[in-house]
């Protein structure tokens, strides 16, 4: 057993685990914050993406202890006080989903690119950043329109960002 | 995944040490090479060595026409280094078009370089470049450090520490993405020197990265894309699966060449 600590979403967490368990099946399993998905087992498809230290990471693919002393932020944790976090809102508001399997790592995904590169993101940039996140259902186009509109309205809203 | 025990050093000493304890250990850099393999079952170790928390294999340098990247320093923080940047643009390209944005926060060049995959983009930086790999133990020229498909000249439980990669006056990386995987079906590395040029092709070798002394010899002569005509990459040497045959990858490594040589030779 290996003991782990982590930040999840604004609160602490301490514990045992099998060194094997990935951050997945701890956000999962353990705390059963059951939003980050499992996709595949190739490590392709980002159903999985979370962020940790502020960095968007596929949590199938990094062990719960390299995260250890880490602040980890799932699609559970965006939206404030029942309100949906702007990104959120965009996608259920340019329908950017329609089973919804691989909406928690594209929205992950989609604030981690705002946070990099801002939120004027033309469609090619939204194509090429969105590339580790794969969806069988919509043909991407509304995804791209969401995060289009997502990262205008995260400027918008500059103390919901602030708060993730 | 099989179980195994975890093990977090904070030096490369330490590191070495635990190695050399266990018979059946594997280091752990960024995972995304070998977390997915346990994840199949192929690998199996039972005992990880994390080198995620050991300070001094990370960091870029740049001293003098030496550019010194630790083994632990990830794809993204490559690509976007502006010492990097400065000093060999076409390193931080290679860095930028690697898998996706999250397998650049986390894949390693140390652990790209330690695995050899004969689709990985590093192996065909390190080479034309004239890399020298450096470990716990020496340096390892990059000539002599690739071995074929997965081999490397690194012993067991020795440990990456350092890349140095000499500064080219030019250099460029085409690389023809394979769709689905991101790996390269075929990547081609050109850097010219005062002394001459080396160029080295990943992706389409059946015995992994290799380099054409028949191409860099002409471009020595004519650093332009015309001085390749009639000379093509060998059919029968070539990778051949259901993404591509061996002859369309011979065909692409003439075109990736000369993409490679036109942006070098663009670029002041
Ligand atoms: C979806 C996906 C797409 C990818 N696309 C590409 C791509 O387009 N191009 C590409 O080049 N790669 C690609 N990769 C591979 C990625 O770059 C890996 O991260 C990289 O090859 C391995 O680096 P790592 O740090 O993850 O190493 P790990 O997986 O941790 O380790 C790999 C191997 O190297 C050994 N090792 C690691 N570090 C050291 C060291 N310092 N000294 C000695 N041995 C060491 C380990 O023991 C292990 O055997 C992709 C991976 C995924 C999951
Ligand atoms: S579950 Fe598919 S990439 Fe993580
Ligand atoms: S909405 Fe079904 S996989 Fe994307």
């Amino acid at each position: 057993m290996a003991t782990v600590s982590l930040t999840v979403n604004g609160q602490s967490v301490t514990a045992d685990v099998d060194p094997r368990t990935l951050l997945v099946q701890f956000l999962r399993d353990n705390l059963r914050l059951t939003g980050t998905h499992v996709g595949c087992d190739t490590s392709q498809c980002g159903a999985c993406v979370v962020h940790l230290n502020g960095e968007a990471v596929k949590s199938c693919t990094t062990l719960a202890v390299q995260a250890d002393a880490g602040v980890v932020t799932t699609i559970e944790g965006l939206a404030q006080g029942g309100e949906l976090h702007p990104m959120q809102a965009a996608f259920r508001e340019h329908h950017g989903l329609q089973c919804g399997y691989c909406t928690p790592g594209m929205i992950m995904s989609a604030v981690d690119i705002v946070n990099r590169k801002g939120p004027d993101l033309d469609e090619q940039t939204i194509r090429a950043e969105l590339e580790g996140n794969l969806c069988r259902c919509t043909g991407y186009h509304n995804i791209v329109k969401a995060v289009a509109a997502g990262a205008q309205a995260m400027a918008e809203a500059p103390l919901q960002q602030a708060a993730e | 995944m099989y179980a195994f025990d975890y093990h977090r050093p904070t030096s490369a000493r330490q590191a070495a040490d635990l190695a050399s304890q266990f018979e059946d250990m594997k280091f752990l850099a960024g995972g995304h090479t070998l977390l997915p393999t346990m994840k199949m079952r192929l690998a199996g170790p039972t005992n990880l060595v994390d080198l995620g928390q050991i300070a001094e294999l990370r960091g870029i340098e740049r001293s003098g026409d030496t550019l010194s990247i630790g083994a632990m320093t990830k794809h993204a923080e490559v690509a976007h280094s502006a010492d990097v940047r400065q000093a060999i643009p076409a390193l931080a390209e290679l860095a930028e078009v690697i898998g996706d944005p999250h397998v650049r926060n986390r894949g390693t060049m140390g652990g790209s370089v330690a695995n050899n995959d004969p689709s990985a983009d590093y192996p065909a930086a390190c080479l034309a470049l004239n890399a020298t790999i450096v470990t716990d133990r020496r340096e390892i020229a990059a000539d002599d450090f690739f071995q074929g498909i997965f081999t490397t000249a690194l012993d067991e439980g020795e440990i990456i520490t350092r890349i140095a990669f000499p500064v080219p006056s030019q250099a460029a990386y085409a690389k023809f993405r394979n769709p689905a995987s991101r790996y390269a079906l075929v990547g081609v590395f050109v850097a010219r020197f005062a002394d001459g040029v080396r160029m080295a092709v990943t992706g389409a070798g059946s015995n992994g990265v290799f380099r054409m002394p028949e191409m860099e010899q002409a471009l020595a002569q004519n650093f332009a894309p015309e001085a390749l005509n009639g000379i093509a990459a060998p059919e029968d040497e070539m990778n051949s699966d259901i993404h591509a045959d061996a002859a369309y990858r011979a065909h692409l490594v003439g075109v990736m060449t000369r993409r490679a040589v036109q942006a070098a030779a663009s670029r002041s």
